[in-house]
């Protein structure tokens, strides 16, 4: 039985967003949120199976120290593709266009998004960026990395560059136009009632990543700009041979990109703040601390991207300063991990699917976060940096944290969007299976990076082959694993059980109406009276 | 065309109009951050070169650059008063100020045009034609190749403004703004003055380097 | 034409006199305090725009926010960029 958050709404008669307009402009020229959600879910699944791909040809290509498949400058283009894919064509949007653009008027009890019609163009900005980014990446020779680096970048790469750059330029246009919709609409359209400590954290935390989204992504443009414009120009700011400095490159690139790993994780972390209370049946522990760590990541996290460049020739003093707030960096994180636990401590657990994905999370997020903490330290980062470690740890976190959160989403939330019911036991076993492939993947390049293994290099010695045999096969499992979901869920489409409005008796506005939602949300705007997370206090 | 369309998310017209200031402040945020990078790029590498870039900033045309100055301080001053008029119901009176507002925009890139056909008669376009007789004319090519970026992509956020001027100058001389509802000339307003003050920084680390002798 | 309002005409004196002030100041030799000097005097001229011209002072606190938010971000970048600038050759190996 849900919480009664708001007063009992009368039932919704009529279409749902779904069958509200059959035909293809109806949804190419849609302003309804839900409807643009579903169009970026489609496209980022699209760019998720090429970005794998390029990360299968990887692992194939090091089951042999010679490289089995590729000569050095098709791998280059190969991780180069697996990066720039991944990061700005897949994470970075994932959730927050998806979901957060699903849930987040729903959640504020509100008919739509602020500006509905940027939102559409934000759609197609970020579908045009793909296709370019993709154009520029299959059809040249980008071999830079997704780091872009000078002067290799600007000095030494084919033209196609010019064209990623310009990709990732429009891309950025997406994220920060998003970023706008959601900031705006957080301030200005919550339902009567609804103050910002009765928000969902999903709220919280989509705020944080949509201010790092507005701040952060126009020094990425701005640097990207210069990249692009001193190649075509042959003369630029970070020219060495003009005397200019390769490492403002650097302080520029990383000043956003660092950001950019929090709007990677923040969402995931608001996600996993929704279903660990659902499925513990216990108000989350620390509702303040928890919402107040996702500013404190955000607005931090701003001021630590030094512990990219500790070898690159930064000064010592500015190296200290970096290392010493990427320890402090770490302290909100921690307190959201202890606030799950806490969650988790004498609630009433059960281990539906989106449970596992969630667990998982809180798991894989703590090794990948810890082993930051080893690399923000100067004199294990000084032997670590460039290696395996490094590749482990953010894997760590973007694919057992942010992707494990992603599906954790997609299966809490599959009955709302889509009204039908997924299969629970494929579902857990999917989970389990996607769990243990992404242990067997990248544990062993821990080992591999603490041995001495550089990351970006396409052949390697032969004393390290065991552990990468092993990586290469956690891959394959991990692939099957990420295949499982869209066949059960795809067939949940047309044979799952239809779902209740609440199928899981969560609170939160979006479980107030029906699955799926009408076009308008609500047939009249909820009144919030009560807290969040308005479960009843455990019996001992 | 429907002009004074409620949006479905909006309670009323005063939400929807605040609520689109909101976003063009948000928007203004994000651009601070953009040109600021390029002011980043801009000042560190004259840190690193401060008497190469100061000798390469003195040969360009002070003249042109305080003229179109003074022009689009009199045009944000056009636009702020256009604003008020439309706040005050005074439709019509706000778009003939809009114009002129737009006109001077167009002066401004009149002016530019002029002035970077001197550039290039004066070889300062970076690249194998460069030629500059400073003592460091590898820095002077680079301040080049920022001055070119930086005012160049000046000038296309002051072409996206004129375009925006006028179209929101037709419909207000149609009679379509009122008290009550007025808010994309405020939000035009908002944008013309931030590229105002983006020329404002800009002049000062363009135009005034090595002008002491 | 009505009249403009006195409020916009002062402004508009004001920035056209701060303008020729900074264009003064050029002319002086004021070596390492020079840029420092420009950036103040244009800060200055931003500042009455965004006051004046841009209404912050009849806007809601959450506009001040927003305006504050860009250039205090942009602050970061310069501050902690500028710490390894200042300080990469303060500490020579023996």
């Amino acid at each position: 039985m849900s919480a009664t958050t708001i007063l009992e709404l009368p039932p919704c008669r009529g279409d749902s967003y779904l069958t509200d307009g059959s035909t293809l402009t109806s949804w190419l020229l849609t302003h309804d949120h839900k409807r643009i959600a579903i169009l970026y879910c489609l496209t980022i699944t699209g760019f998720f199976l090429i970005g794998g791909a390029a990360a299968a040809l990887i692992r194939l290509n090091l089951l042999t120290p010679q490289g089995l498949l590729l000569d050095a400058e098709t791998y280059n283009r190969t991780f180069t593709l697996h990066g720039v894919v991944m990061v700005w064509l897949f994470l970075v949007p994932s959730i927050p266009t998806t979901f957060g653009n699903f849930l987040l008027p729903l959640m504020l009890g509100a008919k739509d998004l602020a500006f509905p019609r940027i939102n559409l163009l934000s759609w197609y900005l970020f579908t045009a960026s793909g296709l370019i980014v993709l154009a520029g990446l299959i059809t040249g020779s980008v071999d830079t990395g997704w780091t872009f680096y000078e002067p290799l970048s600007s000095g030494y790469s084919s033209g196609a560059l010019v064209v990623v750059l310009f990709g990732i330029f429009v891309n950025g246009f997406s994220s920060i136009l998003t970023g706008l919709n959601f900031v705006v609409s957080i301030h200005r359209l919550r339902a009567p009632g609804l103050t910002w400590y009765r928000l969902p954290i999903f709220c919280w935390s989509t705020y944080a990543t949509s201010v790092i989204l507005m701040l952060a992504t126009p020094i990425l443009a701005v640097t990207l700009l210069l990249v692009a414009a001193e190649h075509l120009w042959g003369v630029g700011v970070f020219d060495p041979t003009h005397g200019g400095d390769p490492l403002l490159f650097q302080h520029m690139f990383w000043f956003y990109s660092h950001p950019a790993v929090y709007i990677m994780i923040l969402p995931g972390m608001g996600v996993v703040s929704e279903i660990i209370p659902t499925f513990a049946r216990k108000k989350i522990f620390g509702y303040h601390f928890i919402a107040w760590s996702s500013v404190a990541i955000a607005v931090v996290g701003f001021v630590v991207w030094g512990h990219h460049m500790f070898v690159s020739g930064e000064s010592i003093y500015a190296a200290l300063v970096f290392s010493f707030l990427s320890f402090v960096v770490a302290v909100p994180s921690a307190i959201k991990v202890f606030n799950w636990l806490a969650t988790l401590h004498k609630g009433s657990i059960s281990f539906e699917a989106p449970m596992l994905y969630a667990l998982g999370f809180i798991l894989l997020f703590t090794i990948g976060g810890l082993t930051g903490l080893f690399l923000a330290t100067l004199a294990f980062d000084e032997h670590a940096t460039a290696t395996y470690f490094v590749v482990a740890h953010f894997h760590y976190i973007m694919v057992g944290g942010m992707v494990s959160a992603y599906f954790a989403a997609l299966h809490f939330w599959w009955p709302k969007v889509t009204g039908r019911l997924y299969p629970e036991s494929w579902a857990r076993f999917a989970a389990i299976l996607i769990f243990f492939g992404f242990n067997l993947t990248f544990f062993p390049q821990f080992i591999l990076g603490y041995l001495g293994m550089p990351r970006r290099y396409a052949t390697y010695p032969p004393e390290f082959q065991v552990w990468n045999v092993f990586s290469s096969a956690g891959a394959s499992i991990l692939a099957a694993a990420y295949i499982l979901p869209l066949l059960y869920l795809g067939w949940s489409l047309v044979r799952g059980e239809r779902a209740p409005s609440n199928p899981w008796g969560a609170t939160g506005l979006e479980w107030q109406t029906p699955s799926p939602p009408p076009t308008d949300n609500f047939a009249r705007t909820p009144r919030v009276t009560r807290p969040p997370y308005d479960y009843p206090e455990p019996t001992v | 065309m429907s002009e004074h369309v409620l949006e479905k998310q909006f309670v009323d017209l005063a939400h929807q109009s605040e609520t689109a200031e909101l976003g063009i402040w948000g928007f203004i945020a994000t651009e601070v951050l953009f040109l600021g990078g390029l002011f980043a790029a801009y000042g560190f590498f004259r840190y690193l070169h401060p008497v190469g870039v100061a000798a390469a900033a003195s040969h360009t045309d002070l003249a042109i650059g305080t003229v179109n100055t003074i022009v689009l301080l009199t045009s944000s001053f056009f636009m702020s008063w256009s604003s008020l008029a439309a706040r005050d119901g005074e439709s019509r009176p706000a778009g003939v100020l809009m114009l002129i507002t737009a006109a001077l925009g167009i002066v401004f890139l009149g002016l530019k045009a002029i002035e970077y056909a001197e550039d290039i008669h004066e070889h300062l376009w970076p690249g194998p034609g460069f030629s500059l007789s400073t003592p460091d004319p590898k820095s002077g090519e680079v301040f080049y190749f920022l001055y070119w970026l930086l005012t160049g992509i000046h000038a296309l956020h002051l072409l996206v403004g004129i375009g925006a001027i006028l179209v929101i100058a037709n419909r207000a001389r149609r009679g379509v703004f009122t008290r009550a509802y007025h808010s994309p000339v405020r939000v035009v307003s908002l944008y013309w003055h931030f590229v105002d003050v983006v020329w404002i920084f800009l002049f000062v680390l363009i135009y005034l380097p090595g002008r002491a002798p | 034409m009505p009249r403009p309002p006195r409020r916009l005409v002062f402004v508009w004196l004001i920035l056209l006199l701060l303008l020729g002030g900074n264009i003064a100041l050029a002319f002086v030799g004021l070596s390492v305090l020079a840029p420092v000097a420009h950036i103040a005097v244009a800060a200055t001229m931003a500042v009455t725009v965004l006051v004046i011209f841009m209404e912050l002072d009849r806007g809601v606190s959450l506009f001040w926010v927003f305006a504050g938010a860009g250039f205090f971000w942009l602050a970061l970048l310069f501050v902690l960029t500028a710490a390894d600038y200042l300080t990469r050759y303060s500490f020579t190996p023996s």
